[in-house]
């Protein structure tokens, strides 16, 4: 059983703060490190396979520091983001050799369980170079379970995978922490964390914005207040429906600037506080007065701004 | 020394087609060698010419930059020395090794066809040859260290060992005295003096050093490179694509 520990971890590229003060502690399990891209996940993670050194604060695994402690790679499994392997061995030659580099006792032996378990056995004598996308990640986790360590960091490890790939991972990584052992993967994809993460930490923009069960964030997810723009036939009549309605609580009608016609958005904006009744009751209204709707799209649907509602609230 | 980092240097140093384009510059030396003791005949004058200026001034040079920046630089730009800095093991290992697996390439594609073409240029294992050879490998093992340091210490290892090979070494040497007491080859060049002996400076082999000096300085460039290799892997970023 290991836990990595982050006590009030900064780092800082020149001006730019990757990592804004984060404390936690990743124990048994899966967990899955949420946030868009940019949050900080993979300085995260380099900084926990002992790649890069935190400008303040302390990493730790088991107690002792990561940084610049050759050691501790006998109990630290690395699943790197960038696709690089050694593309002009075979799998198993790339597996094996990672193997002789733990100087495992047993490294051929070794070899063949990792590539079983990522079920590699069948194409283990080609070329990596021959190799897609996803028999790529799964060497790439082979070679990493290879010496059998209680903790595994992943970095984007469901990029670029089909869905079946996908969920075979998954299940691996779910068998991984059914094992007892430290299991951490980083993803952008809320659905993919939650359905195997036991627990999810929340990164956006630097900081640590949530931490717990997945249920949890999915609720803070969903019900935060979504905008729409609309534009119909006609809005100022729609308008007034709509803030009547309890599903709303503000619609704003954007007006063209009579000076530069043609440059600013024209039509409503619509705070939804109540999602599911407003989808519903938004065509219906519409229908009942004859109001043909032009265009109904989702304001702020980005990540970024998801995210950054769960720092804001 | 660790053998799996040393096979897997030694296969992407030789893999894929590089192995050819290694061969291309001693293969052009022996030819030349051949052709001119084929036109010429044995003569020393014309041996030392050629060593001086195609093996000692470009051959182990270029050699050495292909291998020394090779045998890291690739890994380290598409992020796969990952896979070997993820091991418990030591960096100065990791160092050591790659140090010495470009050299032996060098080795390989340049001191042994050196000894060959003195061979057939002055129709003799002669001293001008071994004189040629021994240079050639002191000044290989030196240039391997640098260039891997280099290889460690910037992105542009490439570029920056050609402006030192070309512009430092034969351009600014050969006007400013002062700038060639700082030129891996001629500390390398020493050595080839003192062994072909009195007539050295007569066949183009005069070191603008002296043998000790020579000596100790290759000596020190080349562990305090590998040693600043392996200090620098310790703490090399590796950063993603974000």
């Amino acid at each position: 059983m290991s836990a990595i520990v982050l006590s009030n971890v900064s780092r800082w590229f020149g001006n730019v703060v990757a990592v804004n003060d984060v404390t936690m502690t990743i124990g048994p399990g899966v967990t899955g490190l949420l946030g868009p891209n940019g949050a900080g996940k993979s300085t995260l993670i380099h900084m926990m396979g002992g790649f890069l050194a935190p400008s303040t604060g302390s990493v730790t695994l088991d107690d002792e520091p990561t940084w610049r402690n050759e050691r501790l790679y006998r109990r630290i499994g690395l699943v790197p983001e960038r696709e690089a392997m050694y593309d002009v061995v075979t799998g198993w030659e790339f597996v094996l050799a990672n193997a002789r580099l733990h100087r495992l006792p047993d490294p051929a032996g070794a070899a063949r369980t990792a590539l079983a378990t990522v079920e590699m056995t069948n194409a283990r004598d080609r070329q990596i170079a021959t190799y897609s996308k996803g028999m790529k990640q799964r060497i790439k986790m082979a070679s990493a379970l290879v010496h059998d360590p209680p903790v595994l960091l992943l970095d984007e490890p469901f990029n670029g995978m089909d869905p079946r790939q996908r969920l075979s991972l998954m299940d691996l990584l779910h068998t991984m922490g059914e094992q007892g052992r430290t299991v951490l993967f980083s993803s952008h994809i809320l659905e993919e964390v939650e359905q195997i993460a036991g627990s999810i930490q929340v990164m956006v923009a630097g900081r640590h914005a949530a931490s717990g069960d997945f249920r949890e964030i999915r609720r803070l997810m969903t019900e935060r207040p979504h905008q729409y723009t609309i534009r119909s036939s006609d809005d100022r009549a729609l308008a007034s429906m709509l803030i009547a309605d309890a599903s709303t609580q503000g619609v704003q009608v954007l007006t063209q600037n009579t000076k530069t016609p043609g440059t600013d958005p024209e039509g409503l904006r619509v705070q939804a506080v109540d999602f599911a009744r407003f989808v519903r009751v938004l065509p219906w209204y519409a229908r009942e007065r004859g109001i043909r709707l032009f265009e109904v799209s989702p304001a702020d649907e980005s990540l970024e701004s998801v995210f950054s509602y769960l720092v804001t609230r | 020394m660790n053998g799996v980092v040393a096979r897997l240097t030694l296969r992407s140093l030789l893999g894929r087609r590089r192995a050819i384009l290694l061969a291309c510059l001693p293969a052009l030396l022996l030819l030349m060698a051949v052709a001119i003791r084929w036109m010429a005949g044995p003569d020393d004058d014309l041996a030392g010419n050629v060593l001086g200026h195609l093996v000692a001034g470009t051959m182990i040079p270029l050699l050495a930059l292909i291998a020394g920046t090779g045998a890291i630089g690739p890994e380290i730009d598409d992020g796969s020395i990952i896979y070997l800095l993820s091991k418990p093991l030591s960096r100065y290992r990791i160092a050591v090794t790659k140090f010495v697996a470009a050299t032996g390439v060098v080795l390989v594609f340049g001191v042994v066809p050196t000894l060959i073409a003195g061979y057939v240029l002055t129709g003799q294992v002669s001293r001008l040859a071994l004189g040629f050879t021994l240079g050639a490998t002191a000044a290989g093992t030196a240039y391997c260290a640098l260039y891997l340091a280099l290889a460690v210490l910037s992105r542009h290892a490439v570029v920056i060992g050609l402006l030192y090979a070309v512009v430092w070494e034969s351009i600014i040497g050969g006007f400013v005295p002062g700038a060639q007491a700082l030129s891996v080859q001629q500390w390398a060049m020493s050595l080839t003096q003192r062994v072909i002996g009195d007539q050295a400076a007569e066949l183009g082999a005069k070191a603008a050093v002296g043998l000790s000096t020579g000596v100790v300085l290759l000596s020190v460039v080349t562990v305090a490179s590998v040693w600043y290799t392996g200090w620098r892997l310790r703490g090399l970023r590796l950063t993603g694509d974000e």
